[in-house]
């Protein structure tokens, strides 16, 4: 019966493992998945199912931003109603509803002018900004507080939490903010074995209808993935380097992959 | 030129034919998000009954997109085979429907049309039929390629071995080529797709491959899916390049989003021509394309993504492929929102690449912000290889752990094996039995036989 066709995970593929975080060595009953690899299957699909649908908490997470440290954050929405119009029409998350938009505004007006935005947003996972949003920006305040001239770049920081929101939401919050440079915290789509991804882009001269090409990303911010540390460090390095070249995106791209391999 | 129809004492009208292409494709979230969708299902049911009495030959009278500003209107226009088309002239779509389906129309009869089908004939032809007619159809195509083993033969059926890994690393790479191997995957490619595009991790990627398939001697071919511009920069720096990847989409501007034009991909192919690498055949390309490639890029000019798609064809069989791939369900719910829109896309896009004489694969995929599950997959897998598909894809245990979204498994092509009694390309089973992998009937021989295939894989996996 089953155990003749049976290939158990023999100490070769406990090895191989090791390289790799692909699913081999799983075994198999004829042509099938044994049942506990199927039922880890199913688990990991769950939870993937589930951070794309979590509810996202924004009042609680800025309630953490200002406990660590940063201004009173304001509370945005794109024009997506709910999760599935969000899902559905991409071009409602990249957009402020009316009266974020003149939240915005009102801000903009009466406050002193903003020299970085940060948006944190639920994206395609809310667990993501939820669990390492507050972690990374932490590391990050720490890294700019210990540089004098970062600092200076970066004196009056406007946070921002946005729901239902895709990346290109933050271009339309620099606008309005007439901000230099705006960065985005936002859930990455979620892989089966990682629902909780935080992606960060960042955009210089942020304004409607920047493309993806201006944009510098990193990607995978997870204790699993790239720890927050590394991250904050090559946020920093991106950020100097887009004030120095007046830019972001491509041009920028290569010199910070390069440089960053030389950070300590 | 309007086109209506009229039912019921009722008439609607549709004012050129790209639009009632548009209304007459079955439902997807893609066409509504491009504001081309049928306003509701009666409008959609006109367009159908229009559609089916629009002649085959106005297809060539009426371009979606102008002659003068795309190269792929070009491209099917200036290579439009007359006398094939002489076989199919006479017809209305919905009378293409029903040849399609006679049964005096056999494989013979499909691979000398071919020539003279267009893609917007097939994605027309494909709007008026369900999936049962889908499958029937494309089943009575056949489609071999070649280049060190022979693809497409009837009653079997192909893997892409996708041995990915999140940071390209050599030994998790070579681990999953392993046991691909051993589950008798990889007689269409081994083929990864690169976390870094960097010309160095390519050329580190393709001489792994090539090494390791020497080794083990191996008689399929193997592809870092890169950029058509790094393939080619990797084949001056004297790399072992087998096949020339890349994506490509049915619109000038969406190829140009992608980087790549027609001169160029002709400009790669030649280069790998030159290399002289195939033993059985000369099919040296590989494709990838997808439903909403071209809405994504903003650049469909108002042309439904199902009809884009099959325009994508024409762009493959310019250069004789060896595997065409649809990524069906990778692109997002915006585009195919569930399970049943991916379905019905995957069959389509297999039935008109095989109407237009393509060797179609298709991964079976889905991404977890789409309402879709395992069991959407399986449908589809089963439906893909009744209708003859040419190859799918292979990840352990279906998580692709790069891309991140669910593809099918090693498994699961031994499921669809077992069910439909598919083989593998004969000179790849014939190496599983030399290699004491799998017996004469190609059942793999499971437990230990790893030890036959590590004194050849072993170098990369210590």
């Amino acid at each position: 019966m089953a155990e003749l066709d049976r290939t158990p995970a023999s100490d070769l593929w406990k090895q191989l493992r090791r390289f790799t975080p692909a699913r081999i060595g799983l075994g198999r009953v004829g042509a099938s998945l044994p049942t506990q690899p199927l039922l880890a299957f199913d688990l990991a699909h769950a939870q993937a199912r589930d951070a794309v649908h979590a509810p996202f908490d924004a009042q609680s997470l800025a309630r953490e931003l200002r406990s660590s440290g940063f201004a009173e954050p304001v509370i945005v929405s794109s024009r997506a109603r709910d999760r599935m119009e969000y899902l559905l029409r991409p071009d409602l998350g990249r957009t402020l509803d009316e009266a974020s938009r003149s939240r915005l505004r009102d801000l903009a007006e009466s406050a002193q002018p903003c020299d970085l935005a940060i948006v944190v947003a639920d994206g395609l996972s809310a667990m993501a900004p939820a669990r390492h949003a507050v972690p990374l920006l932490r590391e990050f305040l720490a890294l700019q507080t210990a540089q004098p001239s970062m600092r200076d770049l970066s004196k009056n920081v406007t946070v921002i939490v946005a729901k239902q929101a895709r990346v290109a939401l933050g271009d339309e919050i620099g606008e309005v903010l007439g901000a230099p440079v705006v960065i985005v915290l936002i859930g990455e789509r979620p892989g089966l074995s990682s629902p909780d991804s935080l992606g960060l882009y960042l955009t210089w001269a942020p304004r409607i209808g920047r493309t993806d090409a201006e944009r510098n990303c990193i990607s995978n911010i997870r204790p699993e993935g790239l720890p927050y540390a590394d991250a904050a460090r090559r946020l920093l390095y991106l950020l100097a380097e887009a004030h120095r070249l007046r830019l972001s995106g491509v041009a920028l791209k290569d010199l910070s992959e390069d440089a960053s391999r030389s950070l300590p | 030129m309007p086109y209506s129809a009229t039912a019921a004492g009722r008439t609607r009208s549709f004012a050129d034919l790209k639009t009632l292409l548009a209304r007459a494709s079955p439902a997807r979230s893609g066409d509504a998000l491009a504001g081309i969708a049928a306003e509701n299902e009666e409008e959609r049911a006109f367009a159908r009954m229009a559609l089916a009495e629009v002649s085959l030959a106005r297809f060539l009278e009426e371009p979606l997109i102008p002659y003068e500003r795309d190269e792929i209107t070009r491209l099917i226009l200036d290579t439009h085979n007359g006398a094939a088309f002489a076989l199919i002239a006479s017809l209305s779509v919905g009378e293409f429907r029903e040849w399609l389906l006679d049964p005096r129309t056999d494989t013979a009869t499909l691979t000398r049309a071919a020539p003279g089908i267009t893609p917007e004939m097939a994605a027309a032809v494909s709007k008026l039929m369900r999936n049962q007619d889908l499958i029937l159809a494309a089943q009575k195509c056949r489609v071999v390629t070649r280049f060190r083993n022979t693809l497409g033969l009837p009653g079997t059926l192909s893997v892409r071995l996708q041995p990915n890994h999140p940071t390209d690393d050599v030994r998790g790479i070579a681990a999953s080529m392993l046991e691909g191997l051993l589950y008798g995957c990889g007689d269409a490619v081994i083929g990864v797709n690169p976390a870094s595009d960097s010309l160095q991790a390519v050329v580190r990627l393709l001489e792994m491959m090539n090494a390791f398939r020497e080794r083990c001697e191996i008689p399929t071919q193997t592809c870092v899916l890169a950029h058509v511009t790094s393939t080619l920069r990797a084949i001056e720096r004297g790399a072992p390049v087998d096949l020339v990847f890349q994506s490509i989409g049915g619109t000038e501007a969406t190829n140009r989003s992608f980087g790549v034009s027609l001169s160029l991909l002709e400009e790669a192919r030649s280069a790998a021509l030159a290399l002289h690498r195939g033993t059985v055949g000369d099919n040296v390309m590989y494709f990838e394309t997808g439903q909403g490639s071209a809405l994504s890029a903003d650049a469909h000019d108002g042309v439904d993504q199902q009809t884009c798609e099959a325009r994508a064809y024409a762009v493959a069989r310019h250069f004789q492929p060896l595997l065409v791939n649809t990524v069906v369900g990778f692109i997002g719910p915006e585009y195919l929102f569930d399970g049943k829109q991916i379905l019905r896309a995957g069959l389509e896009d297999h039935f008109c690449g095989k109407l237009l004489g393509l060797p179609m694969g298709c991964d079976v995929c889905y991404t977890n912000h789409a309402e879709a599950d395992q069991n959407d997959m399986d449908s589809l897998l089963l439906l893909l290889g009744v209708a003859g598909v040419n190859f799918i894809m292979g990840v352990p245990g279906a998580d692709d752990v790069m891309l991140n979204y669910q593809s099918t498994s090693f498994h699961d092509a031994l499921a669809v094996r077992q069910a439909l009694g598919l083989r593998r390309a004969p000179e790849f089973e014939a190496w599983l039995e030399r290699m004491g992998l799998a017996d004469q009937h190609g059942t793999l021989i499971g437990k230990g036989a790893e030890q036959n295939l590590l004194p050849g894989a072993g170098e990369w996996l210590s």
